[in-house]
Order: structure tokens, then C-alpha cells, then sequence
């Protein structure tokens, strides 16, 4: 535990130094800004910085992963050589460097939400927003992680496969159940697409925007399962529950690769 | 000074105080439980017209309180009565009676008759005030009445069924009512109005009915303004009525499938303006309405914002916020009759080169996503995905199922304060 | 001490070691030569724990390797290349590694001193010259004072100056009895440091044995020469 906190603690001091990480914050901290600025109120700003979030975080955080790796390869090497067991330099390099980025945006962001004064107008709807974005960065962190893990010694692939799975993921994933409503119109589709929607993370997310932003708009929506998914606190447990396992799973499935590769 | 002209002067302080006495002597009654006078209707059958009827607090068991002249009726200390599930419990035949400061609880249920905590039939000039009335069927039913205030009353019930449950301030038939500063909960129709002339309807709180908050049929004239409507069942409906002013209201938390902020049929010549429409599953609904102005309001964080009947006509949507709402416009037909101008959208995506506050290319608040939904409800759950921003930017640019008429061509670049 | 009994290693297809067997006794100084993609380097991560085994055991002063690491306590290791965070100062690094042992550093400044790496200290790692890195590498190997020791190409980017001293620090950590194992492509760099001479060739161990043996039994004078002569003529030389 000692070691595990030292490594955390060395890491991020390191990377709080980079330009990468501060940079970050700052596109976060200018952006809140000038939606405070131009947008208006606070769930107009908090909408259009969930959008961004729901695009851009999962790419940086994957790249960010990814790139830790890659360029950490002989640093990582050497500290497999001490004696240290492997799941503690896991969790210790993979929070050290997910809680700066995590940090960066949830205080790049939440900065101008409270010298604009919409934090305190908007607490519940800030920490959501900010609390899933984090939660993003998380989960996207280390999928980056499994990917650079999983490509190792090919970085074309992995970069590759990256940008593919966020493209897939962010956009085109949406695009397949919009096609699959159309092709099975006929059906009662609800229970399909709420199950097929908390397949994905960034959907996931999403949902959880909706259920406090849209939620009158969906209790418009005459499907019975519809209503009592998200009419009660039903739909957010649910939602929140899956999230919580998108983070276990690539957390688990980065750390079961850290231990079992030949380096 | 003459002698005569003190005796006049006299004679003018005697009636003086003969008058400021006589109430007190002839006109005025006391009920209390424990007094010579221990039931309101007895001392309502005993008083003149004109006469006062002070009741001390305690719990009065009466109903069906005929009152036929003139009179004040004032509760001291907030005497409860109880009808005891019996009918009627204060039943208005005479104009200019006042009832106040009561606490009114147990009227009669029934399918056929609209028991009421206090009925006012066929009168001019009543005033009910500051009374409390809980638990009850109808709450306040006014029937044929010219004038007249109800102002500063609490009614609410607990019955969550439509049809068993009576509306809270009923008017039916009434000229110029003054409905002010009432709350009305858990009734099945907050404040209803039929064939009324000339209402004036303004600072009620009115929440959680099973139906309506407020709702206007065949009433023209008057106004409702600074009244505050949440959580009723299905918002405020105002139907079949003609030169009705809506202004500073605020609709707020009407959810649901047929939930509306407020319901239009029917409506011509009107005026909806400055009110907040804030998380109703749909802010304004319009059918078959024509010449109405909705102007300057503020319309957010609703499901539907507008949506409007191709029935509906020659209305015009000027100067309002329209802020984050999931969907802006929903219509059900390509072709448009209505006006939307000058309005400040939050989904706007266009630019102002010319800086003066208006975009340069229009607005068209009717998404392909709107379209979506309306044929495949479940993509509801697609709402606020990337894809589908990217496919309304696209039929934005290139309307190919969206109205092709339907636009703003001066859409606001900054809200309207 | 070292043992490994007929380790095998494979890449998926693509068998790396083929059932190697050694037994490097303590205080013994032994370098590791062979062809690239003879499987040296997969020999080190074995021992190191970087790698695991396909099959065979490995035993480290008496423990075996089985993904367990408090045996790499008695172990330093200098890579080939040296890369380290860029935003770290030397003595953030130093400390970092000392976070990670909980072992006395007990020549920490005696290194620092010997390398001449007191002016960098402050410095960020990224503005450190390649040699200096290096350095670092050795520094950190060495200033716990294990047991066993190993160098990775170690003087590949050091000038002479700090190349004599490095080989003059392995020298003086020989004396004290550690155990030393060094890859190198310089031969005569390994013949002034090693007195066991490891070859592998193809996933097998070719030769192991001392480094005057070999070149009797090649009838050479140079490490150099000797090992050539091996791979042309890979006969087995009696260990």
C-alpha cells in the first residue's frame, strides 16, 4: 500500500509538470468559459460541455493510455526489475497517470462553473456531468492501457485500433441502433434498446445526461417499460450500476494483462 | 352659534355613535361551543341581513349551512367544520355574503351531485377568503355569479383518481370573477373555468391535480397571469376560448405522456406572453388555434418546446428563449401556417457576421431527430448522441423530411433578457 | 547463486530458448555473448522476472521465479537503454527507487560521486545527456548494494572517461564478491570484467564455462576471435 501510494505520488508529480496534462486542463477551463460567456445559464453550459465530454474524452483518454506505454516502455521495464509485485506497479502507474488527466478536466472544468456562479445555482447536475466525465476518463485511460499493452511492439496497430474503437464507440455505434429500430420497427423495442444502449460506455453516459436534463421528454414517451425504466430511480441505479462495471472490466482486463506479459 | 345649530350638531354625534354601536348590538352574533350559541347554522337562520357571525375555533359537526341574506361569516381562530361526509356543507343564495377565516373539511362524494366545501349559486358579490378547506370533493363551486372574490384560500384533497376527485375553485357561468393568491392541491381540476366572462386570474399557486391545473373552456376574456402551475397531471388546458391574456405564469414539472405545460385547442385571438416554461414534457401544445402571439417567453429544459397542429394557424412565435429543451418544434405535417421569428434558440449552430445579434442563416427547429422519433418512438434513447447531431446538422443544411417552410429566419444570437 | 533448468521459452510459434541449463555460482563475474536473436536477452528478462517461462524452473539464491518478486531485492539491474520520465528530476528518480526497495541505499553518494552526477541532480531527466543517463542506470543498479548484479550493454553510451570508471566500479563490486552478469557486443570490454564466458547460440547455451578455457580450447588469444571461430564451427566445447 506504502508502494503503491509512493509510485501514485511520483507519477503524478511528473506528470503534473507536462505540458500534456496542464494543456488539457486549460482547453477545458477556456471551453466552460466561453460557454459561460456566449451560451447563457448552467444547463445550457453543462449540456454543451457533456457533449464535448462525451466525444473528446474518450479519444484523449485512449490515446493518453496508449501513449503512456509506448513512450514509458523502458521506465516501466526498469521498475519491473525491482522488487515490487507486478499488480502494485499496475495500479500504481495506472492511477498515477489517469487521476492528473482525471483532475485536469474536472478542475478545468469546474473552475469557471463556480467563479460564474453556476456551481452553486446547479450542484446535483455540475457533479453528475463532472463525476461521469471522470468516470470516462477512467474507463478510457485504461482502455488505452489494455490496447498499448496488447500492442506492445506495434504501435501503428495500436494507434490504429484506438482511433477505430472510438469512432466506433462515439459515433457509429448509435448509428447501428438507430439502423436496427428501423429494421425491426414492428417489434416492441424498448427493452432491446435500453439493453443494447448500456452496452457502450459513452452511451451509458449519455443516458445518465438524459435522465437529468431530458427527463421530461422521455416521460413522454408513451412505452411502459420506457416509463418505469427511467420514470423511477430504477433507470439511474441501473445505469450507474453498468457503469460502474465498464470501469471493472478494462481496469481488470489491463491489470490481467500487466501480469501475465512477458515483457 | 345659534342653539339650533347645536342641537343639529348634537343630534349628528347620537347617530354617529348609534351607528358605530349597533352592530355590536343588533347585528352581531357569536357561535362558540361552549356559549348560548353552539351551532353556525342556528346563528345564521337568527341574523338579520347585514349582520356579522364571528364562530370561535372549535369543531363545529355541520353541513348543507343554507345562507340566504347578506351576512358575514367569520371564523376566529380558525373554527374546523365538518360536514361529517354529508352533502353541501355552506350553500351562498344571497348576494354579497363573505365567509372567512374557516377551516371547511368532509363534504358528500357522489357520481351525481358536485358536493362542495362552499357552493355559490345564482349571487353577485361574494367574497371568500382565507379559509382552508381540506379533504373535500368539490373545493369552492361558483355557479351564475356576477363579480365577486375568492382570494387567499388553501384547498386541497388526497384522492388520486380523476374521476373520484372535484376540482378545487370550480366557476361556472360566472361574470368577472377575481380568483387571487389561492393555493389548490391534489384536486382533480386545480382551478376550472366554464362559460366565464372576464376572469382575472392571478398569483395561485396550483399543484399536483390529478388533471389540470387550470383549465379554461369556453371562457373568453380575462386573463390569468403570475400564477404558478407544477406537477399537475396534465399542465393547463385552455380550450375553446377566445381574447384570453396569458402572462408571468410559470409552468413547471408537468410530466408525462399527455402532459402538457399548457394545452391550446380551439383558441383564437390571444396572447401568451412572459410566462417560464421550465421541464414539461411539452412546454406549449397547439391545436386548431389561430392568431395567437407568443411572444417573450422563456421555454426551458422541456422535452418538446413547441408542438404545434398543421391545424393551427396565422400564431406567431416572437422574442422567446427557447434553452436547451431535448426537442424544439414538433408538427405533423411538411407545410407550415405559423410564424417563428426573432426567437433565441439554444441548438442554434449558425453565425452572425455582421454582429448585429441575428444569425445569418435561418433556423429550422424541426429535427430530422423529431422526425425520427415521431416514426420510431424507441430512438428516443438516441436523443443527445453524436450521430444524430451530426445527422440534424445535415438535414439542417440540406431539409429533405423536415418542413421546408417552417423556420426562423431571424433567430437570436443571444438570449432575450 | 543462479540456477535454470532446461528453460524454454517460446514467442508463440517462434521458440526463443530451447531448454537451457545453468548454474552461475555466486561471486562469479559472466558475461553473456551470442549473435542477435540468440536468445540472450529473453535469458535476462527470464531471470529477471520480465519474462515467464514456457517451462523449466529458475532459482535465484534458492528461490524460485514463479511471478513472486522479493528475490529481485538481491538483484540490480542497468538496461541498455536508459529512458525515464521526462518531467523528473534525477534525485525525484533516485528517490522514486528508493520508494520501491525499502533497502539502504547504502552507496547512493559514493555512485553520485564516483560518476561525477552531483552537478545534475536538479536537472530534469529529459535534458540529461545520453551518457548521463546511463549513469543514472548504473547508479541505480548498484546503490543498494545486491547481490547480483546485471549489466545490459552497459558502456554502450558512455565516453572513455566514464567507461573506465564504470569498469573500474565493477571491478571494485567483483572484489566484493557479488555476482555479476554483463551482455556485451565488446569483447575486450568483457574480457577485462568476466572471467566466465556464457555463448549462446540458437535458443541453446553453446558454450559456458571460463574464458581461458575457451581460448585454449579454440586455440585463440582473443575473446573476439574465439567466439567467431564458434559460430562458424558451432561444435559442442566441453564445459
Amino acid at each position: 500500500m506504502n508502494k503503491l501510494t509512493h509510485i501514485i505520488r511520483s507519477e503524478l508529480k511528473s506528470l503534473m509538470r507536462g505540458k500534456w496534462v496542464m494543456g488539457y486542463g486549460l482547453i477545458f477551463l477556456a471551453l466552460t468559459d466561453v460557454l459561460l460567456r456566449f451560451g447563457g445559464g448552467g444547463p445550457e453550459t453543462l449540456l454543451s460541455l457533456s457533449n464535448v465530454m462525451l466525444l473528446f474524452i474518450p479519444l484523449v483518454g485512449m490515446i493518453y493510455g496508449i501513449l503512456y506505454i509506448y513512450q514509458s516502455r523502458e521506465f516501466v521495464e526498469l521498475l519491473l526489475t525491482q522488487p515490487i509485485a507486478r499488480n502494485t506497479l499496475y495500479w500504481g502507474l495506472y492511477l498515477g497517470i489517469s487521476i492528473p488527466l482525471m483532475s485536469a478536466f474536472v478542475i478545468g472544468s469546474l473552475l469557471p462553473l463556480i467563479w460564474h456562479g453556476i456551481f452553486v445555482l446547479d450542484v446535483g447536475s455540475t457533479v453528475l456531468v463532472l463525476g461521469l466525465g471522470a468516470v470516462l476518463t477512467l474507463i478510457f485511460v485504461s482502455l488505452g492501457f489494455v490496447l498499448g499493452l496488447a500492442f506492445y511492439d506495434d504501435r501503428i496497430k495500436g494507434f490504429g485500433f484506438t482511433i477505430v474503437i472510438w469512432l466506433f464507440m462515439a459515433i457509429l455505434y448509435d448509428g447501428l441502433i438507430l439502423f436496427l429500430v428501423f429494421l425491426l420497427g414492428d417489434y416492441p423495442l424498448d427493452k432491446f434498446v435500453i439493453i443494447v444502449s448500456m452496452l457502450n460506455p459513452i452511451d451509458l453516459a449519455r443516458i445518465m445526461v438524459m435522465l437529468e436534463f431530458d427527463i421530461s421528454a422521455l416521460m413522454g414517451y408513451t412505452g411502459a417499460v420506457f416509463n418505469r425504466f427511467f420514470g423511477s430511480s430504477y433507470g439511474v441505479i441501473t445505469a450507474a450500476a453498468m457503469l460502474v462495471v465498464w470501469l471493472v472490466i478494462p481496469m481488470w482486463s489491463g491489470l490481467n494483462v500487466f501480469s501475465k506479459k512477458d515483457f | 352659534m345659534s342653539i339650533p345649530s347645536q342641537m343639529k350638531n348634537l343630534k349628528y354625534i347620537v347617530t354617529v355613535c348609534l351607528l358605530m354601536v349597533a352592530p355590536q348590538l343588533y347585528g352581531q352574533i357569536s357561535v362558540s361551543l361552549d356559549g348560548p350559541i353552539k351551532s353556525i347554522s342556528e346563528a345564521v337562520k337568527m341574523a338579520e341581513p347585514g349582520s356579522r357571525i364571528e364562530v370561535q375555533s372549535g369543531v363545529y359537526e355541520e353541513s348543507g349551512i343554507l345562507i340566504e341574506k347578506s351576512i358575514e361569516l367569520v371564523g376566529i381562530g380558525m373554527p374546523v367544520v365538518n360536514g361529517m361526509g354529508n352533502g353541501f356543507i355552506f350553500i351562498v343564495r344571497a348576494d354579497s355574503v363573505t365567509i372567512s377565516g374557516f377551516e371547511i373539511t368532509n363534504t358528500g362524494q357522489s357520481y351525481v351531485r358536485d358536493y362542495a366545501a362552499i357552493i355559490i349559486e345564482k349571487v353577485a358579490d361574494f367574497v371568500i377568503e382565507n379559509n382552508v378547506v381540506d379533504d373535500v370533493f368539490f373545493g369552492i363551486y361558483v355557479a351564475d355569479t356576477k363579480r365577486g372574490v375568492i382570494r387567499n384560500n388553501r384547498v386541497e384533497s388526497y384522492d388520486l383518481r380523476e374521476a373520484s376527485s372535484g376540482n378545487g375553485i370550480h366557476l361556472w357561468n360566472a361574470n368577472n370573477p377575481q380568483v387571487y393568491g389561492n393555493t389548490v392541491i391534489g384536486m382533480r381540476d386545480g382551478i376550472y373555468l366554464e362559460f366565464v366572462e372576464d376572469a382575472d386570474i392571478r398569483d395561485n399557486f396550483s399543484s399536483q391535480n390529478n388533471r389540470y391545473g387550470l383549465h379554461y373552456m369556453f371562457s373568453n376574456g380575462g386573463s390569468y397571469y403570475r400564477n404558478t402551475f407544477t406537477k399537475n397531471g396534465a399542465g393547463v388546458a385552455v380550450m375553446y376560448s377566445n381574447y384570453v391574456d396569458m402572462s408571468d405564469n410559470n409552468f413547471e414539472d408537468n410530466w408525462g405522456g399527455a402532459a402538457y405545460g399548457l394545452l391550446l385547442k380551439d383558441i383564437k385571438h390571444s396572447k401568451i406572453s412572459g410566462n417560464r416554461f421550465y421541464r414539461n414534457t411539452v412546454a406549449i401544445y397547439s391545436e386548431a388555434t389561430s392568431d395567437v402571439e407568443i411572444s417573450g417567453n422563456h421555454v426551458e429544459l422541456n422535452g418538446w418546446a413547441v408542438n404545434i397542429k398543421s391545424n393551427s394557424i396565422g400564431n406567431r412565435f416572437i422574442g422567446n428563449n427557447f434553452i436547451e429543451n431535448s426537442l424544439d418544434v414538433r408538427t405533423d405535417s411538411p407545410r407550415n401556417n405559423n410564424t417563428f421569428e426573432g426567437n433565441y434558440w439554444s441548438a442554434y449552430e449558425g453565425y452572425d457576421l455582421d454582429r448585429d445579434g441575428v444569425g445569418d442563416v435561418p433556423y429550422r427547429p424541426v429535427s430530422l431527430f423529431s422526425v425520427i422519433i415521431e416514426k420510431q418512438p424507441a430512438a428516443l434513447i438516441l436523443l443527445r448522441s453524436m450521430f444524430i447531431r451530426l445527422l440534424d446538422t445535415a438535414e439542417r443544411i440540406m431539409p429533405v423530411l423536415t418542413p421546408k417552410t417552417l423556420y426562423d429566419e431571424k433567430p437570436r444570437m443571444e438570449r432575450i433578457p | 547463486m543462479i540456477e535454470i533448468k532446461n528453460l524454454k521459452k517460446s514467442f508463440g510459434k517462434l521458440e526463443v530458448l530451447k531448454g537451457i541449463n545453468l548454474d552461475i555460482p555466486s561471486g562469479q563475474a559472466t558475461g553473456i555473448v551470442g549473435p542477435n536473436g540468440a536468445g540472450k536477452t529473453t535469458l535476462i528478462k527470464s531471470l529477471l522476472g520480465l519474462t515467464k517461462p514456457s517451462s523449466g524452473e529458475i532459482y535465484v539464491n534458492g528461490t524460485k521465479l514463479n511471478g513472486n518478486f522479493d528475490y529481485r531485492r538481491d538483484i540490480g539491474y542497468m538496461p541498455q537503454v536508459a529512458r525515464y520520465p521526462e518531467n523528473m528530476k534525477v534525485n525525484e528518480l533516485l528517490t522514486f527507487i528508493r520508494g520501491l526497495r525499502d533497502q539502504d541505499a547504502v552507496f547512493e553518494q559514493d555512485l553520485i560521486d564516483q560518476f561525477n552526477l552531483g552537478p545534475e541532480l536538479d536537472k530534469m531527466l529529459r535534458n540529461l545527456s545520453g551518457g548521463n543517463r546511463q549513469k543514472v542506470g548504473a547508479t541505480l543498479a548498484m546503490m543498494f548494494d545486491p547481490q547480483i548484479l546485471f549489466f545490459d550493454e552497459p558502456t554502450a553510451g558512455l565516453d572513455p572517461r566514464a567507461s573506465h570508471r564504470f569498469k573500474q566500479r565493477v571491478q571494485t563490486e567483483k572484489s566484493n564478491g557479488k555476482t555479476i552478469i554483463i551482455t556485451s557486443h565488446i569483447m575486450s570490454e568483457l574480457e577485462q570484467l568476466v572471467d566466465h564466458v556464457i555463448f549462446v547460440l540458437d535458443g541453446n547455451v553453446r558454450y559456458y564455462g571460463t574464458m581461458d578455457n575457451l581460448l585454449i580450447e579454440s586455440d585463440e588469444t582473443r575473446l573476439e576471435s574465439a567466439i567467431a571461430k564458434l559460430m562458424e564451427h558451432p561444435v559442442e566445447v566441453a564445459i
